[in-house]
Formats: structure tokens, C-alpha cells, sequence
């Protein structure tokens, strides 16, 4: 497809490239245009915790430096935004936490550091649920993000500044992270792509813990093409993350190519049952038919403990959260008390007051968990559990290449609605958080509308798949447009 | 399962977090509605399946033992709320 008339916040990486390559444009202009979107946009999107645009003019600077000089690689000058839960050396990481809210990063993330050493530009920081825990962003203490699609939609959680400013064309690229869906929900309720890799892929250093045995950081972007970009430069091998996969890390734009003839595709019941909404199954339907289309071979498969993942998941997410979270005492960094009037005072007041709602009710939960006498039925039984979950996996995994399903069983909810009942916002996880449980890569890719709003189809492989996944959905965005879809307010 | 008013103090305190009394219901409330979600897990019987701790069931990595931080603590201590003479400041501990 040809697209020199599309406007510049609308172009793929590879026409960025182009662009940057033959002087079409200069990386200083290139970096004006989008942080002149954010301004534009975002005081109604509410996208942006905080816009770095002296920094982002200094290294577009240097990109265009090194661009005269013929230097430039693959992501040199390539304007991106990190969520605000990567480590930003001097610039604000809030995490969308008031614990945060003055913290300044005195080191980069590996995933910032890498994408900065590969000459990207940083525009800012974006907006998320508070401590990635959540799934509408509504839960962050810089407000909640919009829907570029429906204002009175939520954008999904806990990537959803991310997912809206690429859906809105404020970045062309984003990072996120992804510990029951967050990268994988926001994708799907703004219309994008995003992917979640095998745990270990990429680098935690510096990404603020939420659930360290699930959370892992991920490419966003409109294509899969672009995330194959950016999946390049995050992952891979980091000593200073001591869960990090040894296994070397290929070249994600070298397969998307191939052909999916014969590609045999598992449906698992349980992803479609009397929950999921008729009209995100009629768009998961019409893709499943594409792919036939393009040669790959569909069975119906069973994931039979799937139910069981979402209390499973409440355990262990809440219990290492709890842990993780204990850092935030107001001694070292982050929110401190007025006149604390001893050291348990200090504590439980700074943490009252520097957490919100969401963040207290899963230390909560996780404390109790972990409490004495509880540690059994409640913690040991749920890693049980998850090596069910698992189980079910790996076993339709030997049978088929790639799991397909629907990413959420309703497209995005209006504002403000999961705030009634967290258990029902839980459950709209249903279908992302097993794939957290068992470590697995899964990309979610635009597939149509419901109701008006997007629809995401999920793509679960095998560990270490992504490049299988990314050929996938690039080979389905060949032939479909629905990755090309603007909101008309953002064209 | 139900979680009592009194329960979600005994919690919050174990969390080193204050709760105001007008919330400890409320927060009664959610937590009881999620241990309920959570108490599905009852339905399987998972005796003889082995824990999994990790995605990977990966070993953890050892490295040499040599010095690979260097001294920051002036960077470090930027951020922290009280800091006097390299220590962090805290209210008094022993009287």
C-alpha cells in the first residue's frame, strides 16, 4: 500500500525512515510535529504524565547528526514515549503513583537505555493505571486517559496512555508492560498492536516492579511490522535482570514474511464461551476466516482450567505485589508523611497516603495471603494452579502452532464504570492473564469494531515465538486494513 | 470467605499502611468479594502438582564475586525525603 499522502503522524516506521534517510524531513521536525500533537491533543486525552521536549529536540538533534554523517540505524531519529513505569534518568517516573509523584529517576531502564543508544527520541512519559494495576487507566493519580475512539470509553489498562497516543497519533511507537494484559487490552480497546513477549525477553532492570514472576515490558505500535522494529532494540540478554533469558534474541523483521500455508491455528472453547460479547466474536470470526484464507488450517482446542486463572492470578499478583511495594516507606525515596510522630506513623501514613485505592486493596490482599496460616491455601495453592494453567498450554501448544482468541470478551467500557465492582473489571482479564500465568508471547492485533469501539484478536505461541507471532500479524495486516483505521477527531 | 472490619486493620497494620475508619467497611467488602473470586481455585483438587514459582522454572543466575557498583550515594540520597550527613533521617526509635 502506498502512502505518501498520509499524514506524517500516520506513516510507519519504515516511512519515517525514508523520509529521515532522504531529508525529506529532519529528525528536529519530525520531533516538533508530534510533541505540537501532544500539545493539540492531549489536555483531553490525558495521555502524557510528562512531555521531556527539550530533551526530545536535543536528541533529534543528534540524530540528525549522526543522519548527516551517514550514521543512522533502523530507529535513529524515530520519535517514541515509554510508560511511566520505565526508569528515566532525570525525568519524572511516577508510575501514575502519588508515591511517586516527585521521584527522578537516577538511572536509566535497559529498555530506555537501549532504545536511546539506538538514536530514538523520547517525546515523555506516559499515563498508566497506578503500579500497572488495573485495567481501564482510570486508576492513575494523574487522572484517567481517554479513548481516542469513543471519549467516553476507557482506553483498557494498565498500558493505556501508551495505546492511546499511538491510536491518536501523538507516537508513532510506545512501550509498555504487561503482567495479566496490559499491554494486550489497551491494544485491542484503541485499535493498535501490541505484544507481549516470553517472559525474560526483555530486561526489567529499571522497570518498576509490580508482579516480578509476571511482568514483563513489550512493543506497542500501529503494525506489526513497527513492533518488530521495536521489539529489536528491547530485547535481549541483561545481567542486571536476574530473570533474564539467556537465550539469544533474533532479528523480528527477518520472518514476517512467511507464508501460512499449513499454519494450524487452535480455537479454544473456553475462549468462546457465553461470556464473550456477539459482536467482538463476529469480528473474531471474520479474522479466523482471513487466516484461512491465507492457507492456515483452524481445530478447536480446550484449555480446560483456564476459569481458574483469574483467582490464581489474584493470589500471586496481590502476594509479590505486597512484597515489592513494601520499598515505598518513605524513608528512602518516594512520598513522605508530614511530622510523622514515630517510625510506624512514618510508614503507615506515608503508604495511606501515597498509594491509591486499587494499589491498597491489592497490598491488601496480598499481605493476607502471605500471612501466617493462610500461606498454603492461599499462595502455594495458586502456584498449583498456575502449573495447571501452564500445563493446559504446553500440551495444545505440541498440537497446533498458535492459540487464537479474542483479547477481552467485550470491547472498551465507558469511564468510570469498573469502578463499582473490582471483581468485574478482574474478570474482563480473562483471556490475557493465562498467558502471564504460563510465561507465554501473545500479540493483539486490530480485527474490526463492536458497537463502534475496536476489537483485538490475541495470538498466543509457544515460548520464545514472537517472531512467529509477528509474521502472523503482519501477513493478516497485509491484507486487512483494519491497522490503518484513524478516530476521525485525529486524522 | 469474609473479611471483618477488624481483619482489615489487623491487614493494614501488617501492610504498615493506615486505613480511615470510614473505609475499613468499604475495604471489608472488596476484600471479601475478592477472596470469593479467589476461592474458585477450591474447585480443583491440586494435590501431587508441583508449586511453579516462575514461568521458566529457571535456576537463579550466579555471577562472579566482584565489585560491580560503584559508590552513588549522593545521586541516591537526592531524592530521599530527610538526609543528614549521608544518613537518612527517621523519626527516633529508641527513646
Amino acid at each position: 500500500m502506498s502512502n505518501s499522502s498520509t499524514a506524517i503522524h500516520n506513516k510507519t516506521l519504515s516511512e519515517l525512515r525514508g523520509m529521515l534517510d532522504d531529508k525529506q524531513i529532519s529528525a528536529q521536525e519530525l520531533a516538533q510535529h508530534f510533541i505540537q500533537r501532544i500539545r493539540t491533543h492531549d489536555s483531553t486525552l490525558n495521555c502524557f504524565v510528562s512531555v521531556t521536549e527539550d530533551l526530545a529536540l536535543l536528541a533529534a538533534q543528534q540524530a540528525d547528526e549522526q543522519i548527516a554523517a551517514g550514521q543512522a540505524g533502523l530507529m535513529t531519529g524515530v520519535p517514541l514515549a515509554h510508560k511511566d513505569i520505565f526508569c528515566t534518568k532525570g525525568v519524572k517516573t511516577s508510575c501514575g503513583s502519588r508515591m511517586l509523584d516527585t521521584f527522578i529517576a537516577p538511572y536509566n531502564a535497559t529498555v530506555v537505555e537501549r532504545l536511546h543508544q539506538a538514536g530514538t527520541v523520547m517525546l515523555g512519559k506516559l499515563n498508566m493505571d497506578e503500579f500497572a494495576m488495573g485495567s481501564t487507566s482510570e486508576s492513575s493519580y494523574y487522572g484517567a486517559t481517554k479513548n481516542p475512539w469513543d471519549m467516553q470509553a476507557v482506553p483498557g489498562g494498565s498500558s493505556g496512555g501508551s495505546a492511546a497516543a499511538i491510536a491518536a497519533g501523538l507516537t508513532p511507537i510506545a512501550t509498555g508492560t504487561d503482567t495479566g494484559g496490559s499491554i494486550r487490552q489497551p491494544a485491542a480497546y484503541c485499535g493498535i498492536t501490541g505484544l507481549k513477549p516470553t517472559y525474560g525477553r526483555v530486561s526489567r532492570f529499571g522497570m518498576v516492579a509490580y508482579a516480578s514472576s509476571l511482568d514483563q515490558g513489550g512493543p506497542m505500535a500501529r503494525s506489526a511490522e513497527d513492533c518488530a522494529l521495536l521489539l529489536n532494540v528491547m530485547a535481549g540478554f541483561d545481567a542486571r535482570d536476574s530473570t533474564s533469558s539467556e537465550q539469544a534474541s533474533e532479528d523480528y523483521s527477518a520472518q514476517l514474511n512467511i507464508d501460512l500455508t499449513g499454519l494450524k491455528i487452535g480455537l479454544p472453547r473456553e475462549y468462546f464461551g457465553s461470556g464473550l460479547d456477539a459482536g467482538v466474536a463476529q469480528a473474531i470470526d471474520e479474522a479466523i476466516t482471513e487466516f484461512q484464507k491465507l492457507g492456515a488450517e483452524v481445530r478447536e482446542v480446550s484449555l480446560p482450567n483456564s476459569e481458574l486463572a483469574i483467582p490464581a492470578y489474584y493470589v500471586i499478583a496481590p502476594a509479590e505485589a505486597s512484597s515489592n511495594l513494601s520499598r515505598f516507606d518513605g524513608v528512602r525515596f518516594g512520598h513522605r508523611c508530614d511530622a510523622p510522630k514515630d517510625l510506624t506513623d512514618l510508614y503507615e501514613r506515608s503508604r495511606a497516603e501515597g498509594f491509591g485505592d486499587e494499589v491498597k486493596r491489592r497490598i491488601m490482599i496480598g499481605t493476607y495471603a502471605l500471612s501466617s496460616g493462610y500461606y498454603d491455601a492461599y499462595y502455594l495453592k495458586a502456584q498449583r494452579v498456575r502449573r495447571l494453567i501452564a500445563n493446559d498450554f504446553q500440551r495444545v501448544l505440541s498440537e497446533v502452532d498458535v492459540i487464537m482468541g479474542p483479547v477481552t470478551p467485550s470491547v472498551a467500557p465507558n469511564l468510570g464504570e469498573s469502578f463499582k465492582d473490582p471483581v468485574a473489571m478482574y474478570l474482563s482479564d480473562i483471556y490475557t492473564v493465562p498467558v502471564n500465568l504460563a510465561g507465554l508471547p501473545a500479540i493483539s492485533i486490530p480485527v474490526g469494531f463492536a458497537h463502534n469501539r475496536p476489537v483485538g484478536l490475541q495470538v498466543i505461541g509457544n515460548a520464545f515465538a514472537e517472531s512467529k507471532l509477528l509474521n502472523i500479524a503482519h501477513r493478516f495486516q497485509q491484507v486487512t486494513d483494519w491497522h490503518r483505521q484513524i478516530p476521525d477527531a485525529f486524522k | 470467605m469474609s473479611i471483618t472490619p477488624n481483619e482489615v486493620m489487623k491487614i493494614a497494620h501488617l501492610a504498615r499502611m493506615s486505613v480511615d475508619h470510614d473505609d475499613v467497611e468499604r475495604y471489608a467488602q472488596d476484600l471479601s468479594g475478592i477472596l470469593n473470586l479467589v476461592e474458585h481455585m477450591n474447585q480443583v483438587d491440586v494435590r501431587g502438582i508441583e508449586p511453579m514459582a516462575h514461568p521458566l522454572d529457571m535456576c537463579q543466575r550466579l555471577r562472579a564475586d566482584v565489585v560491580t557498583e560503584f559508590n552513588q550515594r549522593d545521586t541516591l540520597q537526592a531524592h530521599a525525603p530527610a538526609v543528614e550527613n549521608g544518613l537518612f533521617l527517621v523519626p527516633k526509635v529508641i527513646e
